[in-house]
C-alpha cells in the first residue's frame, strides 16, 4: 500500500467517524461546514471534468440552478420526491448542455467564444428564474416545503448527520467518476482535442461527440450537486445558485486547488470555505463583499503565478523530487554494477 | 393586448439603447481583434466609470461635461492598468488562464464595489425634456446619448482608418508578427488599444449614468448582453458587432415591454442560440 | 556588416540550427540555399529577432543584437520580407506601405521612400487603393519587398521570394531584386530555386539539416557537382 493511499484511508476513516467525536455545541456547525465542503467539492470536481480539457465554462451556475430549482419546484408544487426530482434536474441540465454545446462544438466555438457563451447561459438561467417569479418566487428565493418530520421519501432530516454522510458519499462517487474519466480512452481523446482540435479530428476522433459527452456529464453532475444542496439547506435563491457569482466561485475554488488533479477541487474548496468562514467570524456581516473581493484578487494572482493551484503545484514539485531521487538511484545502481 | 403605441415606443427605445451597446461591443471587439483576449470584466469597468461620474456630479458638484471628460480619462487609465497588470503577464498563457484572469477581475471589481459603496443604487438626476413625436415620448436622456454614441462610432471609424496609429492597430489585428517586423513594439500598440477600449467604456458609462442607476452588479446586466452581441456579430468583426447591437437591443426593448425585462433578455438569448446554429460565424459571415 | 557566430536556435525541444556562422558584407548579395526543412527560414527569423537564439552571437554594423526583440532589430536597419509575404490582407497597398515606414526615422522620409518604391514597382502605384489580399502572387511579393524598403533598411532579408510564383513571374522577380540590389541595398536571400538565385548573388551558403555544409562564391558553387545534381536537376 502506497503512502498516499494510506493517508487517504486514514482521512476517510476520520471523516466517517467524525460525527461520533464529541464536539458539544459545535456539532451542527462543523457538520454544516463539512457538508458545504463536500457538496461544493463535488460540484468543483464536476466542473474540472470540462476545465481540465480546456473547455472553460463560466456559467456552471446554470446547471446548478436547474438542478436545485427542478428538485424544489417539483416537490413544492407537485409532491414529487426529490429522488426523482434530482433525476429530472440532471436530464434538464443535460438537455441545456446539449442545446448550448451542440452549436458551439459543431461550429468550432472554442476558447474565448465558448467562455462567453457559457457566461451568458449562466446569467440567462438566473434571469429566467427571476422572471418567472410567479412560481419560482424570483429573487426572494424558495423554501422547501416541509414534509413534517424526517422522511427519506422527501429527503428531509432535522439533523444534519444524514446529509453529512450523504454528501460525503456523493463526493466519493464524484471522485470515482473523475478517476474513471482520467483512466479512460476518452481522456486521451479529450486531451488531444484540447491541444489541437484539427489534428485530433484528422486522426478520426469524433470531436463534437467527445466534447458534448464530457459537457453533458459535467452538467448532469453539477445539477445533482445542486439538488442535494437544495435539500440540505432547504432553501434556494437565484443569486446563490445561478449567475456569474456562483459560477466564478466554483471556478476559483478549483483553480486554487488545482484543475488537473483528483483532489485539487477538494483542497481548493476546503481552503475557500475555511477562508469564507474565517472572514465571516472576523467581520460578521459588516464588510459585505470582503470575502468575494479577496477571492477575486486571489484568483487573479493565482492564475497568473500559480496556474496549477496549490495542490497541483505541490504535487508537481513532489513528483519532480521523486523523479530526481529515482534518477539518482538508477545512477548509483549503474555505478555500482 | 398591448397598445401598439407602446410597441413603437419600445422599438424606438431599442434603437436608442443600441447606440450605447454598440460602443461597448466595438470597444470589446477592438481589444479582442488586437490582443486575442476578451475582457470579461469590460462591463464592470463601465460600472466603475459610472460611479466616478456619480461621485463627481452628485457628491462633489462637478458640471456634467467635466465629469464626462473625467469618465473618459478614468476609462482610458483603467484600460491601460488592466492591460499592464493583468493582461500583459498572461499574453502567452493558454486561453483558459486568460479567461479566468479577466473573470477573476470581474469578480474582484464587483465585490470591491460592494465593499466600498454597498449595493445601493445610485443615480444622477437630470431634468431634461421629453419630446413627443407622433404620440410616442422620446426623452432627451435617451436621444442625446444615442447621438453621441453614433458620433463616437464614426470617430472610432475615422481613427482606425485615417490615422497612422489607427491603421497600425488594424494591421496588428491582422498580423501581429508582421507588424513587429515593421519596427512597431507590440506592447506599445497593445497599450494604445487598451486605452482606446477603456476610453469607450468610459464614454459608455457617461452615457448610461443618466439613464440607469449604477450598482455593483450593473455589469451583470450589460456584460452578457455585450458578449452575445459580439459573438453574434462575429468576434472581432466591427461591422457585425454594430449591426448585432441594434438587433439585440430591439429584442430586449420590445420583449421587455411585451413580457418582462428579464424575459426580454431570455428571448434575446434564445435568439442568440438559434443564430449560432444558423450562422455560426456571426450574422455577417459568409455561408459555411 | 552582418555577422552570425555559432548560432543555435530551435522551437521547444527541437533544435533547428546548430552552430551556424555566416557573414554578409556591405553591398553584397548573399544567398542561403538548401533543402526543405534545413532551417533556412529559422535562420532569417533569428536574424530579424522573431526568434531568440539559444547560443551564439549576432552582430550588425558593430551593434550586438543577440536576443533583442524584432522591433529593436528593425530599428537598426534590418528589414525582413517573411516567408509567404505576410502582408496585411485587409489593408490597401498604400496602407501596407505606410506601415512599412512605421519607424520614426522612416516616417520622416516617407514621401521620398514612397516615390522610390513606386518608381521601382509601378504596378504598386497603379493599385495603391487595392486590398492587398486581392492581388496576385507576384504583385504581393512586390508589395512585400516595397514595404520592407519603406523602413529605409541597410540590409534586406528575403525569405523564399519565388515561392508560389509562376516561372515567368520568378524571372521578373529576380530581375526586380537585381534592380533593388543596384540601388545599393545589401541582400540576404533564402531560396529553394538554386539556379536562379546563384545567378543573382555574389556568395552563397548551403544549409542542410541545420548546419552550414559549404560556402563559396556563387560561380564556384554552381560548378560543384553535388550542387548541380542535388539542387539544379542536372
Amino acid at each position: 500500500m502506497t503512502r498516499g493511499r494510506a493517508l487517504a484511508g486514514v482521512l476517510l476513516l476520520v471523516l466517517l467517524l467524525q460525527p461520533l467525536i464529541p464536539l458539544g455545541g459545535y456539532r451542527q456547525y462543523v457538520l454544516h461546514v463539512a457538508i458545504q465542503i463536500f457538496i461544493w467539492s463535488f460540484i468543483g470536481s464536476a466542473w474540472s471534468l470540462m476545465g481540465r480539457f480546456q473547455l472553460v465554462s463560466l456559467g456552471h451556475g446554470a446547471f446548478l440552478g436547474v438542478g436545485a430549482y427542478a428538485t424544489v419546484l417539483l416537490w413544492n408544487l407537485y409532491g414529487v420526491t426529490p429522488w426523482l426530482g434530482a433525476v429530472a434536474g440532471m436530464i434538464l441540465a443535460g438537455l441545456l448542455a446539449v442545446v448550448v454545446g451542440l452549436p458551439c462544438f459543431r461550429f468550432r466555438v472554442v476558447g474565448h467564444y465558448f467562455g462567453l457563451v457559457t457566461l451568458a447561459v449562466g446569467e440567462v438561467i438566473r434571469l429566467l428564474i427571476v422572471a418567472e417569479r410567479d412560481w419560482t418566487a424570483g429573487s426572494l428565493g424558495l423554501t422547501l416545503r416541509s414534509a413534517g418530520g424526517d422522511s427519506l421519501w422527501a429527503l428531509q432530516y432535522g439533523s444534519k448527520q444524514v446529509f453529512y454522510y450523504g454528501s460525503l458519499a456523493l463526493l466519493l462517487v464524484g471522485l470515482w467518476i473523475w478517476h474513471r474519466v482520467d483512466r479512460s480512452m476518452a481522456r486521451a481523446a479529450l486531451e488531444s482535442i484540447g491541444e489541437d482540435e484539427t489534428a485530433a479530428a484528422s486522426v478520426g476522433i469524433h470531436v463534437t461527440r467527445f466534447k458534448l459527452g464530457i459537457t453533458v456529464l459535467s452538467a448532469a453532475l453539477t445539477a445533482l450537486g445542486g439538488s442535494l444542496y437544495a435539500q440540505a439547506i432547504a432553501y434556494v435563491n437565484p443569486e446563490t445558485l445561478s449567475g456569474i457569482g456562483v459560477s466564478l466561485k466554483i471556478v476559483f475554488a478549483v483553480v486554487l486547488g488545482g484543475m488537473y488533479t483528483l483532489l485539487g477541487p477538494l483542497v481548493g474548496t476546503a481552503l475557500t470555505t475555511a477562508l469564507a468562514e474565517f472572514l465571516r467570524i472576523l467581520f460578521g456581516l459588516k464588510l459585505l463583499g470582503m470575502a468575494d473581493t479577496i477571492y477575486g484578487l486571489l484568483l487573479i494572482i493565482f492564475i497568473i503565478f500559480l496556474p496549477d493551484g496549490i495542490y497541483g503545484s505541490a504535487r508537481a514539485a513532489l513528483d519532480r523530487r521523486a523523479t530526481r531521487r529515482a534518477e539518482g538511484a538508477s545512477i548509483t545502481a549503474k555505478a555500482s554494477v | 393586448m398591448i397598445d401598439p403605441i407602446f410597441l413603437v415606443e419600445a422599438a424606438v427605445n431599442g434603437v436608442l439603447l443600441g447606440g450605447v451597446i454598440a460602443l461597448l461591443a466595438l470597444g470589446l471587439n477592438l481589444i479582442f481583434g488586437v490582443l486575442d483576449i476578451v475582457w470579461i470584466a469590460y462591463a464592470d469597468l463601465v460600472m466603475l466609470c459610472m460611479y466616478a461620474i456619480y461621485f463627481l456630479v452628485a457628491v462633489h458638484g462637478w458640471p456634467i461635461w467635466a465629469a464626462g471628460l473625467a469618465s473618459l480619462a478614468v476609462g482610458a487609465l483603467l484600460g491601460v492598468a488592466v492591460h499592464l497588470l493583468i493582461i500583459s503577464p498572461i499574453l502567452t498563457s493558454p486561453p483558459i488562464n486568460q479567461l479566468l484572469a479577466t473573470g477573476g477581475l470581474l469578480f474582484f471589481v464587483q465585490s470591491a464595489a460592494t465593499l466600498f459603496w454597498t449595493t445601493d443604487h445610485r443615480s444622477v438626476r437630470l431634468s431634461l425634456p421629453s419630446w413627443e413625436i407622433g404620440g410616442i415620448f422620446i426623452p432627451a436622456t435617451r436621444l442625446i446619448p444615442f447621438g453621441i454614441s453614433i458620433l463616437a462610432v464614426i470617430g472610432l471609424y475615422l481613427f482606425l482608418t485615417r490615422t497612422y496609429i489607427g491603421t497600425a492597430i488594424r494591421a496588428v489585428s491582422q498580423d501581429r508578427e508582421a507588424m513587429s517586423l515593421m519596427g512597431a513594439s507590440p506592447q506599445r500598440i497593445y497599450v494604445v488599444t487598451s486605452a482606446v477600449g477603456g476610453l469607450m467604456a468610459g464614454l459608455a458609462g457617461a452615457l448610461l449614468i443618466f439613464q440607469y442607476a449604477v450598482h455593483p452588479f450593473f455589469g451583470g446586466q450589460f456584460g452578457p448582453l455585450t458578449f452575445m452581441v459580439c459573438v453574434l456579430g462575429g468576434l472581432g468583426n466591427m461591422v457585425g458587432a454594430f449591426v448585432a447591437s441594434f438587433i439585440m437591443s430591439e429584442v430586449i426593448a420590445v420583449g421587455g415591454v411585451v413580457m418582462s425585462t428579464e424575459m426580454g433578455y431570455v428571448i434575446a438569448f434564445v435568439i442568440f442560440i438559434v443564430m449560432m446554429f444558423v450562422r455560426p460565424g456571426g450574422i455577417l459571415a459568409r455561408r459555411q | 556588416m552582418l555577422e552570425l557566430r555559432a548560432i543555435s536556435a530551435g522551437y521547444g525541444q527541437f533544435t533547428a540550427l546548430w552552430d551556424v556562422s555566416l557573414r554578409v558584407d556591405r553591398g553584397e548579395a548573399v544567398a542561403v540555399v538548401g533543402p526543405n526543412g534545413a532551417g533556412k527560414t529559422t535562420l532569417l527569423r533569428v536574424i530579424s529577432g522573431l526568434i531568440a537564439p539559444r547560443a551564439g552571437a549576432l552582430t550588425f554594423d558593430g551593434a550586438e543584437l543577440t536576443g533583442r526583440p524584432a522591433h529593436h532589430i528593425v530599428a537598426h536597419g534590418i528589414a525582413h520580407v517573411p516567408e509567404g509575404r505576410r502582408l496585411f490582407p485587409a489593408l490597401t497597398v498604400a496602407d501596407n506601405l505606410k506601415m512599412g515606414a512605421f519607424l520614426p526615422a522612416a516616417r520622416a522620409r516617407f514621401a521620398e521612400s514612397l516615390e522610390r518604391v513606386y518608381a521601382l514597382f509601378p504596378v504598386l502605384a497603379e493599385r495603391r487603393a487595392q486590398r492587398a489580399g486581392s492581388m496576385s502572387g507576384g504583385e504581393q511579393q512586390m508589395l512585400a519587398i516595397g514595404r520592407a524598403l519603406m523602413s529605409r533598411p541597410k540590409i534586406i532579408l528575403l525569405d523564399e521570394p519565388s515561392m508560389g510564383l509562376a516561372p515567368v513571374m520568378v524571372l521578373r522577380l529576380f530581375d526586380l531584386i537585381r534592380r533593388v540590389r543596384e540601388e545599393g541595398y545589401t541582400i540576404l536571400v533564402v531560396e529553394q530555386n538554386v539556379r536562379q538565385v546563384l545567378k543573382l548573388v555574389d556568395r552563397a551558403y548551403l544549409l542542410e539539416v541545420g548546419r552550414i555544409r559549404t560556402e563559396g562564391r556563387a560561380t564556384e558553387l554552381s560548378e560543384q557537382d553535388f550542387v548541380r545534381k542535388a539542387y539544379m536537376g542536372v
